[in-house]
């Protein structure tokens, strides 16, 4: 591993020796420095990540039923992905999260991004209004989904969506559990929305206060009107780097989709992602840990593939602009 | 015996505050490396005492006022062992297999409240308690025996039975006037009468009120979820005829779906966003309590042509396989859940009502003598169907899903049904072969 060393102030008057014995001190206190601050992650990395991962491509391998150490005579090969792949629950929770994802994807970048672009002009109270935007990052998706469930979109009189609704004369509308027409998306993608919007917001501001002003200075110059023309000719092209990195997050994070379904809606057919349904098999009343297992790395690759290539067309890793 | 404090995530919480002073007067490299060891060895769990057996033992959350504090009254008042209560919060099914997981005595239940599954006997998870049994079997119903038999050996003890129904006022079917529904198109008709611009007709459940009544058609019209030798006990003719009925139901507006609280939650009755709801025997005091006498009880009606049916759930008692003190948690459970008639009654009767599952005791049960209880008791023994052991969940999830295309989604019935059967059969084969 890569340690970054800055050697200690070399004692010019001294002997060599108590040079050397500095020197070593100094790197050995640099070493202390760096796994002082990076051990504790590594080996959270290590216990709660790794040796997690590796056993569960382990277990992916066996019948694993109500166990996490099977016997080798529960050996079956590659018989848990075969059965995931043919499982039809399974696929039908990858056309749930597509479903989702076309939805949540281009909505929180349209939203996180005007957002971002509006408070880049704000003036006044600048701060007040990145926080207000910011602030429900840091609401939990359970609590959040709690209060979409039971205050707003509950399906009696008095939740909030449906009183307002009785202003109109409209019926009661079951919010979550009526999928005809699928009025559940407006429940979990607004809330979705709430929550993550924020945080991509920020980082669009960050990439647009990076904008050189003598671009649009010289776009000025040139002819260009403010508005509409420079955002898409300058704005834009310059963000290219964060959009492709917000695209990619919010396409994972949408892949990872898992409180608001299992808080909203539970464990229903028509509307239950993949995690949702790993989760059932693996870690619920299933309790079939190799097919759950099988499935989680056949998830784990779909999202590197459609990230990498995502990446590939996008044009990940190249400078803002480029 | 029972230890005190004896929720271990408050302990574990503390443990962690002292932790953190810790971390303060020693500096975080070495406060973490001391947080760590400390996760390890304070469980948080009082210690045994007197001969230093100390069992674990697992609920689920009752949502009864005075069921915690029983059941560390039970705990108490055993002698021969320290029994220490987790009572669990939330998703306790899930909880518990993790639990059972585990491999470091206080991390496991030696005792615990659940449900018997096959996969739990194949993979040695429960004892076999046909011993501590042998002189009282006769005093179960065939069902509660059933319920906790595999290959001829019973694993739980049963602690309580619930028959869930359908609660309805009175004074509603008068002044609607409508008749008590003797089969689901009447029930379908009741409900539409019932509903009102404030009022729905009728509650099966917010996220399970298409899937639940799988069962009623199918044991309703004499047929079963598996045969005796583990064939699918079903036909395609009787459970589509049954779930186009059920989709009635849902396409109508008589069904309130949505509620704030589930349908085990007698809420919704009580606070009148319905007319009749399903819910089991544990809410009929809350329910008396808010509805005074004008309150009855109903099983869901046959569907086309078929009987009524009650589904008779509760919860049963099981023995670790992996425990310390196998010995000693099974004389446990026979002390608390077959011979103490005091606190098995106590457990039915004060917090909620159930039904004994001890035949010699429902007599003692005062409870239960009249009124729509006693009525409960009669419906459960007439039409009662108990869960099936080897019925797995992934069985249950492939006709869930079947109910809930059709009735919700509209999907082609006979294309679900068949899906839902290929997915049962391949579980069958891979059980038995």
């Amino acid at each position: 591993m890569a340690v970054s060393t800055e050697t200690a102030p070399a004692d010019r008057a001294g002997t060599g020796e108590r040079t050397s014995r500095a020197r070593r001190a100094g790197r050995w206190r640099t070493t202390l420095t760096f796994w002082y601050f990076v051990g504790p992650f590594v080996a959270g990395l290590l216990v709660f990540t790794y040796i997690p991962v590796i056993w569960s491509a382990y277990l992916s391998f066996f019948e694993a039923r109500n166990t996490v150490s099977p016997a080798s005579e529960d050996f079956v090969g590659l018989d848990n992905y075969v059965a995931m792949l043919r499982d039809d629950a399974f696929i039908d929770s990858l056309g749930t999260f597509t479903v989702f994802a076309a939805f949540i994807v281009p909505l929180t970048f349209a939203s996180s991004l005007a957002l971002a672009l509006m408070l880049n002009k704000v003036r006044l109270a600048r701060s007040f209004f990145r926080s207000v935007f910011f602030l429900p990052f840091a609401c939990s998706y359970v609590v959040a989904s709690l209060v979409w469930k039971m205050s707003i979109f509950n399906g009696v009189r008095y939740g909030m969506a449906n009183s307002i609704l009785d202003l109109f004369g409209i019926e009661d509308i079951a919010w979550l559990f009526d999928p005809s027409p699928p009025w559940y998306w407006l429940v979990i993608v607004t809330l979705r929305l709430w929550i993550q919007c924020g945080f991509y917001m920020i980082l669009f501001i960050a990439a647009l206060q990076q904008i050189p002003e003598h671009l649009y200075e010289a776009a000025y110059v040139d002819g260009a009107k403010p508005g509409w023309q420079t955002f898409w000719h300058i704005t834009l092209p310059q963000l290219r780097a964060t959009s492709v990195a917000v695209l990619m997050l919010i396409l994972i994070a949408a892949y990872q989709a898992f409180d608001e379904f299992y808080n909203l809606i539970g464990n229903q057919a028509y509307a239950r992602p993949p995690l949702m349904y790993l989760y059932n098999t693996a870690l619920g009343t299933v309790q079939d840990l190799g097919k759950g297992s099988a499935g989680a790395l056949i998830l784990a690759l779909l999202i590197a593939l459609v990230t990498v290539l995502q990446g590939k067309f996008l044009g990940f890793g190249r400078s803002e602009g480029q | 015996m029972v230890a005190s404090g004896n929720n271990p995530y408050e302990k574990a919480l503390a443990g962690l505050a002292m932790n953190r002073r810790r971390m303060l007067a020693l500096g975080g490299l070495t406060a973490g490396a001391g947080a760590l060891s400390a996760c390890g060895g304070d469980t948080g769990r009082g210690d045994g005492d007197g001969d230093g057996i100390t069992l674990y033992q697992w609920y689920h959350e009752y949502g009864e006022a005075g069921t915690q504090e029983a059941v560390k009254k039970y705990a108490e008042a055993y002698e021969d062992a320290t029994v220490v209560i987790n009572w669990v919060p939330g998703e306790y099914e899930t909880v518990l297999s993790s639990g059972l997981l585990a491999d470091k005595p206080g991390d496991y239940p030696d005792v615990f409240e659940g449900h018997l599954n096959r996969s739990m006997v194949d993979s040695g998870q429960v004892v076999p308690l046909d011993d501590i049994l042998e002189d009282v079997k006769d005093d179960y119903t065939t069902d509660d025996l059933a319920r906790n038999t595999i290959d001829g050996k019973v694993y739980g003890i049963r602690m309580i039975d619930d028959p869930q129904f359908l609660y309805y006022r009175p004074s509603l079917f008068d002044a609607a006037g409508v008749g008590v529904p003797e089969t689901f198109d009447d029930l379908i008709a009741a409900a539409a009468e019932l509903t009102t611009g404030d009022v729905k007709g009728i509650f099966l459940g917010n996220d399970d009120s298409a899937t639940k009544m799988f069962q009623s058609i199918v044991f309703g019209a004499g047929q079963t979820l598996l045969t005796d030798d583990n064939q699918i006990g079903f036909d395609a003719d009787t459970v589509l005829a049954g779930a186009l009925k059920v989709k009635e139901l849902h396409d109508s507006s008589s069904l309130l779906v949505g509620a704030p609280t589930e349908a085990w939650d007698p809420s919704s009755f009580i606070q009148e966003l319905c007319a009749i709801q399903w819910c089991g025997l544990w809410a009929l005091p809350a329910i008396q309590e808010a509805h005074g006498d004008d309150v009855a009880i109903m099983p869901v009606p046959g569907f086309n042509g078929g009987n009524p049916t009650v589904f008779n759930g509760g919860w049963d008692t099981f023995v670790n396989a992996n425990s310390e003190h196998v010995d000693e948690a099974k004389a446990f459970a026979k002390w608390l859940w077959i011979d103490n008639e005091e606190y098995i009654l106590d457990w039915n009767l004060s917090y909620g009502f159930h039904i004994p599952p001890r035949l010699s005791m429902r007599a003692n049960a005062e409870a239960l003598a009249d009124g729509p209880a006693a009525e409960a008791v009669r419906i459960s023994e007439e039409y009662g169907w108990a869960e099936n052991p080897n019925w797995t969940p992934t069985m249950e999830t492939a006709v869930d899903d079947m109910m809930t295309r059709i009735v919700l989604e509209g999907a082609d019935p006979e294309s679900e049904f068949e899906a839902a059967q290929g997915t049962i059969q391949t579980e069958l084969d891979s059980i038995f072969g």
